[in-house]
């Protein structure tokens, strides 16, 4: 039995990070258009970011320093397997520190600390399609974004606003990019939404199992979808980080009891890290240091 | 607590810790050899090959082993490993007429030339557990005889020579090169090459289900086991230096040929259609089930009514893969808690309107009723 025990760097073949390559060169070129790619299989399962991992394997060099985050956080398992993953088939230098990295691959976040030029952010997207809970099929879908006909998300955003007064989406919320494509931001809140907007650093969306790639190139336009008289909106929280008491940031809520003692924290961890090392100090902060 | 979400690395070392020794189990029961596996649980490695679409038993039984016996597990194991192979080139079409047969059977003819085999089949067991498999039993050496040299005429072929059946018909490409499923991203409609190498690897159950769905009414065709063979055959590839094909190995398949109903249309007087099920190794109940989801997807081909989701390609196509299919369903255990956050927001925020909205009619009514 000749199993071969050594990989190439970052994993992928060569010819595989070129296929890859190009399809992320395309959906560079179609801000917001969902490019087909042969997607591997790869050694973690579909749903765990294979799309984020290939993407990341095919433009990850050895000089690049990679931060990888879930929810947020830099210490979650799956963040953590992806990290090491590319530690040892890549060698690279890992970082926590958003502003240290040059990649940073993401599930359901946007760092709170504004991107910059040179960076890249690769999203792990689970279903690409952003019609696909409004049509199943993807003959369909690819129809409907061929014709640019995107009222149907329209009447479903509508009739949130008939049933409950406003729009019920609170994550996945659909954008339109560059006024053509409308697109899944994947599953982040819609507090993330805005950073989209203009972004300095690259942004380049991953789904495995579904086997697209697609892009926001720097400096793009990124509209939330929306009505005049219903304007989009981001969360906002009562309360700041109880840690670092960060205020305008996304924060989990964390049960601290089971008579329904909470509190709210920070769901970037490097944030909150950094905000706590310059001082900065949350109602509860006093509480954590003590235990 | 906060910090508890902290220590992924070490929590992650440790389940792999954990994994590994039950995996192993009671270190005073002897381990598993590979060919234990290989030679004891081979419709396992059957299985697990054909899924993983990669012919090796050693890996499968390797695979098998690993993954604690969890066949979708080990099929994913040999997928992740297959990926990474470079590919050579395609085979030329597989003659299954020259089939070394261990088992052929024919439901449409009572006799036929190349007989009847019934076979190693569970088939005609009597399904009692037998007590002297509890201990290492003596098996009896089996009856053999020499095997028919040479060619073994497909029922298809005794059904086309009056006309009564379609032909093998062409692959979709035009030019004699196969699609590659792991090559190219899945478009819909598919060609039927594609859409075949996408049935041979899809998970067993999903198919079964689905062929038994046809059975039932969802998309009726009338099916007829025309035939079922399995044994060895010839893998060539064709060297351009050489200009011959050489054999590079041989393979154990299980064909079946589905026979259907078919009315006709206007172009076509009325024959029979067929239904096509080719997996690696010994899997009589998925080549059979494979056939029975061919023949329904050919509806749109066929011109009949598309009213069941047998029929559906995009379906069935996109939800056969068990890889992806347990990855998908199974990634809902990984943290969701920021997008729940959200829901949770969005839903306090509801339930106060509602609230709100509520003690708004009743103060109405109460004034109404003053």
């Amino acid at each position: 039995m000749n199993i071969q025990a050594d990989y190439n760097f970052a994993y992928l073949d060569e010819q595989t990070k070129r296929m890859i390559r190009r399809a992320i060169l395309k959906a560079i070129a179609i801000p917001g258009y969902q490019v087909p790619f042969s997607s591997r299989e790869m050694p973690m399962p579909y749903g765990w970011g294979t799309g984020g991992v290939q993407v990341t394997a095919s433009i990850i060099g050895p000089d690049d320093v990679l931060k990888v985050i879930d929810q947020g956080a830099d210490d979650t398992t799956n963040a953590v397997s992806i990290r090491a993953f590319f530690a040892k088939v890549a060698r690279v230098q890992t970082t926590t520190h958003t502003g240290e990295a040059t990649i940073i691959q993401t599930r359901h976040r946007i760092p709170e600390e504004q991107l910059r030029e040179g960076q890249t952010l690769v999203y792990q997207v689970p279903i690409p399609e952003p019609l696909r809970f409004l049509e199943p099929r993807e003959t369909e879908t690819r129809k409907m974004h061929a014709l640019e006909e995107y009222g149907l998300m329209h009447v479903k955003l509508y009739e949130d606003i008939a049933t409950h007064g406003h729009i019920a989406t609170t994550y996945a919320y659909p954008v339109k990019v560059e006024g053509r494509y409308v697109m899944d931001p994947s599953p982040t809140p819609k507090f993330d939404n805005p950073k989209m907007h203009m972004s300095e650093a690259l942004q380049l969306f991953g789904a495995g199992r579904e086997k697209r790639i697609y892009a926001i190139p720097p400096f793009t336009d990124v509209v939330s979808l929306d009505f005049d008289d219903h304007p989009f909106e981001v969360q906002k929280f009562d309360k700041p980080c109880a840690i670092c008491g960060a205020e305008a940031v996304y924060l989990d809520e964390v049960i601290l009891d089971d008579r329904g003692k909470r509190m709210f924290v920070c769901s970037d961890t490097d944030n909150c890290e950094s905000r706590q090392a310059a001082g900065h100090r949350g109602e509860l902060s006093g509480m954590e240091a003590a235990q | 607590m906060y910090v508890a979400v902290k220590g992924g690395e070490t929590a992650i070392n440790n389940a792999h810790k954990l994994l590994a020794d039950r995996r192993r189990g009671d270190r005073d029961v002897a381990a598993l050899t590979l060919s234990q596996i290989k030679e004891q649980l081979s419709l396992a490695v059957d299985r697990v090959m054909a899924e993983g679409s990669l012919y090796d038993r050693d890996l499968a039984a390797l695979s098998i082993k690993q993954a604690r016996g969890d066949i979708i597990e080990a099929v994913f194991l040999l997928r992740a490993y297959r990926t990474t192979l470079p590919r050579f080139g395609y085979s030329l079409p597989v003659d299954t007429g020259e089939m070394k047969i261990e088992r052929r059977i024919s439901a449409t003819y009572k006799d036929l030339p190349g007989g009847q085999m019934l076979g190693p089949t569970f088939d005609y067991t009597h399904r009692l557990l037998d007590p002297e498999l509890v201990e290492d039993e003596a098996a009896g050496e089996p009856e053999t005889r020499e095997p028919d040299a040479g060619h073994t005429q497909r029922v298809s072929y005794i059904l086309a020579n009056e006309g009564l059946i379609e032909g093998d018909g062409k692959n979709g490409h035009g030019a004699e090169v196969p699609g590659d499923i792991t090559r190219t991203p899945t478009e819909f409609p598919m060609n039927r090459d594609e859409r075949l190498q996408s049935l041979s690897r899809g998970d067993e159950g999903f198919l079964l289900s689905l062929a038994y769905s046809t059975q039932r009414g969802y998309a009726r065709s009338h099916p007829f086991v025309g035939e079922i063979r399995i044994g060895e055959v010839d893998v060539e590839i064709e060297v351009p230096e050489l200009g011959f094909s050489v054999p590079v190995g041989r393979v154990q398949v299980t064909e079946c040929q589905m026979v259907n109903q078919f009315q006709g249309s206007a172009k076509v007087p009325p024959q029979f259609t067929r239904g096509y099920g080719l997996v690696f190794g010994q899997l009589e109940r998925k080549a059979m089930a494979m056939s029975l989801c061919d023949r329904a997807l050919r509806a749109r081909e066929l011109g009949e009514d598309i009213v069941a989701p047998a029929q559906d390609e995009e379906f069935v196509i996109a939800h056969a893969d068990n890889v992806q299919a347990t990855g998908f369903v199974e990634h809902l255990k990984l943290p969701h808690y920021v997008d729940f956050q959200a829901e949770l927001g969005i839903v306090r925020q509801m339930r106060r309107e509602y609230a709100e909205r509520n003690d708004a009619v009743s103060e109405m009514i109460k004034e109404a009723a003053e």
